[in-house]
């Protein structure tokens, strides 16, 4: 299988081309730096928080800023792309057809990403990722937030656009001769991912549509000063982004999917479970929003019904943690870099689920929420399992992409030291949680225990931050100068375990 | 499929939805009682705005910043916002309630033991939200 053509070209043959391979690189690469951009912020806010004061940040308002650019980015412009640019260089080749269903508008929903990207860090808006009114439309300043919100605008249009191309492209493209039980789990994640965007998004881009107009003064939908109600807003936002939750970690869950068996050089436990868990996990995913929002004044019976739905999706997760497990089982298991990122990826979801179910439990939830406890458990998905996945399927594509190998060594460094510093962070935030210390703070009072916890969070950050620093040197200097890979066996696993046929979609 | 049996697989599915049916279960009648406000619970009015929490007893007593309960009585809340979303919280006493701005939202406590606790906003509101706190003072019944 080879996803790019090794000859050198010019960099606006790339730019311009359709082809899925072409739009997949433009997606990886965007994605990766932003990826950086996000992440260097991330080591700021931890730097500012290592002691009560200012240390590094000069006062609250960039501190606002700097956390919610942080968490726009990487949600919205590392993990979403990250994925479709796996979906862009895999699930054509999966369901064997020429490319993308629709070429041209894959290339225009991607090139919606760097100018929504340019409105987001240009404005750098202060309100939250959850642009929470009635704060967004009578107190942060413009042009800031609007930008953000033409941005996330952007950004949801591009994300429709894309989710409709994998839809027909997997459901309409697929080759005549295999049947939808026959297409990979890889795949199969683009689908339900997909399909959620299809039915979530619309309602947030309702929601940006009526903040905007709020914050313009010609209406009033969220505004209590007008009449409106700002729980309105959290239950648009929520319908979308808790479904959303599921959109960034199933593509993920997808990409373990391939990387698991082949290194552990065993078929799947249970395709047929993988696809049932994915299926089921994008129906509950719909039916859990308002556990965000237990804290606003729900009655004991909505607080009940959200608490069950949210609930009703651990088993489906749980599934695939299994079916990992049942897989790697008797396996004859080669522990190269992806299959490292793998599986600590599945113990950190393991993991984050685990806090989950506490949250969700509705009496425990008001000891956790708005807490660092929250911040940590949503970092344990977002990066824990969704990051590593990404970039254990980076490590795994890397040959196929480039043509050569990454550097080993600096690989399983990067992932040793990114596991170590992310259990150092985020389990530490649930306990500095338990201690109460509110989310989106620029200071805190001199606790003692706040103090440690914070500063072990800081150290595990900067031991992230230097592992991602090895990380950008290992993908730099490999993709020019690493050894050239073998690209029918690059990981020495005997050929029989990778994707059953050549593929090579020829440029058009 | 593949020709194994898949048992286990449903003995582990069994022992999941087990757990979180005990879970939900557990959580329902936890929350049920928390969610009941004793019927003689003196009402405290809490208004936050940016950036501070000020209160009004049922006796009419105001205060700001700092609130003074006494031991052995329950207290209900009734919690208002004057600007943005704040979120009341004496962490703890578990005591959580959002204010929202064109909203009353309740919640109550009974404080066991004199001492003090902090106050704090637990919903971003603005500039000096991370600075947003007070001061809980549980005192010997007056009588």
């Amino acid at each position: 299988m080879v996803l790019e053509l090794q000859k050198p070209r010019p960099i606006w043959q790339i730019m311009f081309s359709t082809h899925h391979t072409d739009v997949g690189l433009l997606y990886l690469i965007t994605s990766l730096a932003f990826l950086f951009l996000g992440g260097s912020l991330a080591l700021a806010i931890r730097a500012e928080l290592f002691l009560p004061g200012s240390q590094i940040i000069a006062d609250s308002m960039t501190f606002n800023r700097i956390f919610t650019v942080h968490g726009t980015t990487l949600i919205f412009l590392f993990i979403i792309p990250f994925a479709s640019a796996v979906g862009n260089y895999y699930v054509p080749i999966m369901v064997r057809y020429k490319d993308m269903a629709y070429p041209k508008l894959n290339a225009i929903a991607f090139w919606m990403i760097p100018p929504a990207g340019a409105l987001i860090w240009l404005g750098f808006a202060d309100f939250t990722w959850y642009a929470t009114p009635p704060y967004s439309i009578i107190s942060a300043p413009g042009p800031a937030a609007d930008m953000w919100i033409f941005g996330l605008k952007i950004l949801g249009v591009s994300s429709v656009l894309g989710a409709i191309n994998f839809v027909v492209t997997i459901l309409k493209c697929k080759h005549p001769d295999m049947s939808i039980g026959q297409v990979p789990l890889l795949a199969w994640s683009f689908l339900s991912s997909s399909l959620i965007i299809l039915v979530a998004i619309p309602t947030f881009a309702a929601a940006l549509l009526m903040l905007l107009t709020d914050r313009l003064g010609v209406s009033g939908f969220f505004n209590p000063a007008m009449g409106g109600d700002p729980i309105a807003y959290a239950h648009l936002f929520w319908f979308t982004f808790h479904p959303e939750v599921y959109v960034l970690v199933i593509p993920a869950i997808g990409m373990m999917y391939e990387i698991i068996p082949r290194f552990s050089r065993k078929p799947i436990y249970s395709y047929n479970s993988g696809v049932f868990a994915f299926v089921l996990l994008s129906i509950v995913g719909f039916s859990s929003w308002a556990h965000h929002m237990y804290a606003t004044g729900m009655s004991f019976t909505e607080k009940t019904v959200f608490m069950v739905g949210t609930l009703a999706a651990v088993p489906a997760s749980a599934m695939h943690v299994f079916n990992f497990v049942a897989t790697m089982w008797n396996g004859r298991i080669k522990f190269l870099t992806p299959m490292m990122w793998s599986v600590g990826g599945i113990a950190l979801f393991f993991s984050a689920g685990a806090g989950g179910v506490a949250n969700a439990a509705m009496p425990l939830d008001f000891t956790t929420h708005d807490t660092y406890w929250v911040v940590g458990h949503f970092h344990l998905f977002v990066m824990g399992t969704i990051a590593f996945g990404s970039i254990g399927f980076l490590y795994y594509m890397f040959p196929y992409v480039t043509g050569r190998m990454y550097n080993e060594t600096m690989g399983k460094i990067h992932f040793v030291m990114s596991f170590i510093g992310t259990v150092l962070v985020f389990f530490t935030q649930h306990l500095l949680g338990l201690y109460g210390m509110p989310r989106r703070i620029f200071d805190y009072p001199p606790i003692p225990e706040w103090i440690a916890m914070n500063q072990i969070a800081t150290v595990g950050a900067m031991i992230i931050g230097i592992s991602m620093a090895i990380f950008l040197a290992n993908m730099i200097y490999s993709s020019g100068k690493g050894k050239l890979a073998n690209t029918n066996d690059p990981f020495g696993l005997g050929g029989k375990y990778y994707y059953p046929f050549e593929a090579k979609n020829p440029s058009h | 499929m593949s020709g194994h049996s898949n048992w286990p697989e449903w003995v582990y599915i069994g022992v999941v939805v087990a757990l979180m049916v005990w879970v939900g279960a557990e959580a329902w009648e936890a929350e049920r009682l928390v969610d009941h406000i004793p019927a003689d619970a003196e009402t405290i009015k809490v208004t936050g705005q940016q950036w501070f929490w000020s209160f009004e007893h049922e006796d009419g007593t105001k205060e700001i910043g700092e609130l003074h309960v006494e031991v052995g009585k329950a207290y209900k809340f009734e919690i208002m916002s004057k600007d943005v979303n704040h979120s009341f919280n004496i962490h703890d006493y578990v005591v959580l309630m959002d204010a929202i701005p064109g909203r009353v939202n309740t919640v109550w406590f009974a404080p066991t033991e004199p001492g003090t606790h902090d106050i704090q906003c637990r919903e971003y509101c603005g500039l000096i939200h991370y600075n947003m706190r007070g001061t809980l003072i549980v005192e010997e019944p007056s009588s």
